[in-house]
């Protein structure tokens, strides 16, 4: 269970630039820590991190083991319709933590 | 006259902690600063809302939750973070936070304690602590606490470690000056448990002792050992006064 936190404005006028902050809870280990017997703890970063919105993906981000614990991005897009605004981070052993967020754009 | 000026300039810089004390953010980088104080950004949020999750999750024996008992947090739990490290009667001595929802939740409720340090712990004392936010510290140091607070005083000027520190050597004869890459502290902790960018998670004051006995060499006492919630006592009082900023943020 990963918590995340994600804000969007509720609400845009067509053609309007908008922010979306979101920040997921993420070890982000990296795989180069070993505990005190020596063994490697395995890695398990989010790889991956895409928001799709009207049809079309936005933004995407690549991760990697240099990106700290609990990663917070913040990015634009131009509001276009009102609609779904989807977040999804891919972890590294395939599981998707997502999170849809609503703008209203009139 | 002039000269007393002279005398007094040179007390004050002798003393750069001064009267008022100062939370430890203010010696923090900006960039840290406004990441404290921006309530989405704080990456301590995150446990505070996990916290809340587990103020409601009916874990303890028959269903119950800390809400079945204490309702609303924002309501009962408010000012509660203030008092604490605080004596309990029951327990015959004096306890941090975590111990008191420890006990909480194996005495009162009949559950299982939750391990020193781990996320859940953390999470549900930030929560709690994080409904005293912006109101002062405010432990009481007299009448069956005031043992425990001239052991936590006695800790703090005791020295300690292979490199012979006390507490008061870098946190109050040299406050505010550079330690490596840091400014040190006057060890206030009105922010715990906080953030730490350092540790990548939020952490207990009880991590952040042991970390500085182990920085001057010495074996740090045990987690939940009652030198260490002595010490948090001492560290409380001389705080007093000073706002609650759960969740802090610190390099």
């Amino acid at each position: 269970m990963a918590t995340i936190r994600a804000r969007l404005p509720a609400q845009a006028r067509p053609g309007e630039t908008v922010q979306v902050r979101a920040l997921i809870q993420h070890p982000m280990e990296t795989g180069f820590r070993r505990d005190e017997a020596g063994r490697a703890f395995p890695r398990n970063i989010l790889k991956d991190f895409t928001c799709s919105y009207d049809g079309a993906v936005v933004f995407r981000a690549e991760f990697f083991p240099a990106v700290a614990a609990d990663p917070f991005l913040a990015f634009h897009f131009v509001a276009t319709r009102s609609g779904d605004v989807v977040l999804s981070w891919t972890e590294d052993t395939g599981k998707v933590f997502s999170q849809t967020l609503k703008i209203d754009v009139t | 006259m002039m000269r007393r000026a002279a005398v007094l300039a040179v007390l004050a810089l002798a003393a750069p902690a001064g009267a008022e004390p100062k939370s430890g953010i203010h010696y923090q980088a900006p960039e840290t600063r406004a990441l404290q104080a921006d309530d989405f950004a704080n990456p301590g949020m995150l446990w505070v809302e996990r916290g809340e999750g587990m103020w409601r999750a009916a874990d303890l024996p028959g269903g119950r939750s800390c809400a079945s008992c204490h309702g609303n947090a924002a309501d009962s739990m408010r000012a509660v973070a203030a008092r604490y490290p605080a004596f309990d009667g029951q327990a015959g001595r004096v306890v941090d936070l975590e111990g008191r929802i420890n006990l909480c939740r194996t005495v009162r409720a009949g559950g299982l304690e939750l391990e020193r340090e781990s996320d859940a712990l953390l999470a549900l004392t930030a929560f709690v602590a994080h409904q005293s936010r912006g109101l002062a510290v405010s432990v009481r140091v007299d009448g069956p606490a005031q043992a425990s607070f001239e052991a936590g005083r006695t800790l703090f000027e005791t020295r300690f470690g292979q490199l012979n520190l006390a507490c008061r050597h870098c946190h109050v004869d040299n406050a505010g000056r550079m330690l490596r890459g840091d400014r040190i502290s006057e060890a206030m902790p009105n922010g715990y448990p906080l953030y730490r960018l350092d540790w990548q998670k939020l952490a207990s004051l009880q991590r952040r002792l042991r970390t500085c006995f182990a920085g001057v060499r010495a074996e740090p006492f045990a987690y939940g050992a009652q030198e260490l919630v002595d010490l948090s006592l001492y560290l409380a009082a001389r705080a007093n006064g000073l706002a609650i900023e759960t969740p802090g943020v610190r390099r």
